[in-house]
């Protein structure tokens, strides 16, 4: 039994079927706890006040938009070189889930920033980044989009996202050098690496606990339209025959 | 090789190939920003380099959408793909004639507007030099979004949106360079980063390039 057996459609949509209600269960029961438990049942900061809550979803959010592009280099990576059809699908059933994920961080993080820094945007190296990304997303399901063949559409969309993943990651160190320059230490993010230790336990623990219910979130979507992007090539395939 | 290079230099500078176009594109964008920014020196000289360098970048795009778009209509890609030529060089060679054609151009156009924007004099030889680093890996990555959008209907749209994005840390360290060395700094930094990517692209991109291409052939 190797993970390969799932490249199989067949196989992963009756695995899929099973799994499916459960994550969805199981997402709703860490989500919204944690939810409740970020935004009612923990104490203000007592400089941000209570804009720090956007942090239960700013975070986990934005925390999913990076990892599902990267998500998405793995399985087109699949795709090119082992032609799985259902990782080819699950990446682009992934990409507008990781746009909207990007969306929300960007926007919690004005709404955000604008009482703490004074501001809704900062060319900021991390919101610029941000942004960029958002604009890989958006032009990856362009390309999908654009494509009416499936198996070209799937090529060269993984094509375009190994080409995005590698400038993205240079567009990342890019923007460092650039806003250096400009306005340096005019923002701090929320976490900085290796000082997370510092954000109080109380913080902490809700937050770690919408970090995974998003994660779970993004599964139980995944799931979903992966199946409907199978379903939905069954139904073009039974088309072309019937025609 | 070498004939599909001169063979690429005159479909490009006979009439309706697109040189020129680019040029004066590039001309017209670079013209417009005092009309939109107004005509003060100061403002136009901080500017400058940006200006400069965002023209370059939008008139490379411009023509782009040619680059295997007509070949691939009246079949001569399927020819030049069954010739022995691998197709990551043909792709490298018509990204090089792309670049002589609208980005060499850019190059030695470049100064003289440099100067109508009040550009620091300080700047001039790194702007020239930017821009001869840079444009390369703009016609490099222009290339790799040509061959994933050829057979795609309204591609041009398309294409543009799928190569601005990947054109940023060009932009960011060409722009920077001139910009550094306009306020009389060490432009080295920036510059060497520019150049090295523009290898990284020039290695690079036409294997992605080739395998979009294959794509469409088959």
């Amino acid at each position: 039994m190797s993970i390969w057996e799932f490249a199989n459609p067949v196989r992963f949509m009756r695995l899929s079927g099973r799994v499916l209600p459960w994550v969805t269960g199981l997402a709703l029961l860490t989500l919204l706890p944690a939810l409740i438990w970020g935004f009612f049942l923990t104490p203000n900061d007592a400089r941000q006040g209570a804009t720090v809550k956007i942090i239960y979803v700013h975070v986990p959010t934005a925390f999913l938009a990076i990892n599902v592009y990267f998500m998405m280099f793995v399985t087109s990576l699949i795709w090119l070189i082992r032609r799985h059809h259902v990782s080819a699908l699950a990446a682009k059933a992934a990409a507008p889930i990781g746009a909207v994920m990007t969306l929300i961080a960007l926007i919690t993080g004005a709404v955000w920033g604008q009482p703490m820094w004074g501001t809704w945007w900062v060319w900021d190296p991390r919101l610029t980044s941000f942004l960029i990304m958002f604009i890989f997303y958006i032009g990856y399901i362009a390309l999908w989009a654009a494509i009416d063949d499936a198996d070209k559409a799937a090529d060269l969309s993984a094509i375009l996202c190994m080409i995005g993943s590698v400038f993205a990651i240079i567009s990342r160190y890019a923007v460092n050098f650039w806003s250096q320059g400009l306005h340096q230490g005019t923002s701090a993010p929320l976490i900085r690496p290796g000082e997370e230790t510092q954000v109080s336990a109380v913080f902490w623990q809700p937050l770690m606990l919408s970090i995974a219910g998003f994660f779970l979130l993004f599964l139980a979507l995944l799931l979903l339209r992966t199946r409907t992007e199978i379903r939905n090539r069954r139904i073009n395939a039974l088309r072309a025959r019937e025609a | 090789m070498i004939a599909l290079l001169i063979r690429e230099l005159r479909l490009a500078l006979r009439s309706g190939g697109g040189a020129g176009l680019g040029l004066g594109f590039f001309l017209i964008v670079v013209m417009l920003v005092p009309f939109g920014v107004g005509p003060n020196q100061q403002t136009l000289g901080l500017i400058a380099p940006g200006i400069l360098w965002i023209g370059a970048l939008l008139a490379s795009l411009l023509s782009l959408d040619r680059l295997f778009q007509t070949d691939s209509e009246d079949g001569t890609l399927d020819i030049l793909a069954l010739s022995p030529m691998p197709l990551e060089q043909l792709v490298a060679v018509k990204a090089f004639a792309h670049w002589l054609t609208t980005g060499l151009p850019l190059v030695i156009m470049a100064p003289v507007l440099g100067l109508t924007l009040n550009l620091p004099e300080s700047a001039y030889i790194w702007l020239i030099a930017s821009l001869a680093a840079g444009t390369p890996a703009l016609s490099f990555i222009g290339a790799a979004g040509a061959a994933i959008t050829v057979g795609v209907k309204r591609g041009g749209l398309l294409l543009s949106l799928l190569v601005l994005p990947l054109y940023i840390p060009t932009l960011i360290f060409g722009a920077k360079a001139t910009s550094l060395a306009a306020d009389g700094l060490d432009p080295m930094p920036a510059f060497t980063l520019m150049a090295g990517l523009t290898l990284f692209t020039i290695a690079l991109t036409p294997f992605a390039a080739a395998k979009a291409l294959r794509t469409h052939l088959t």
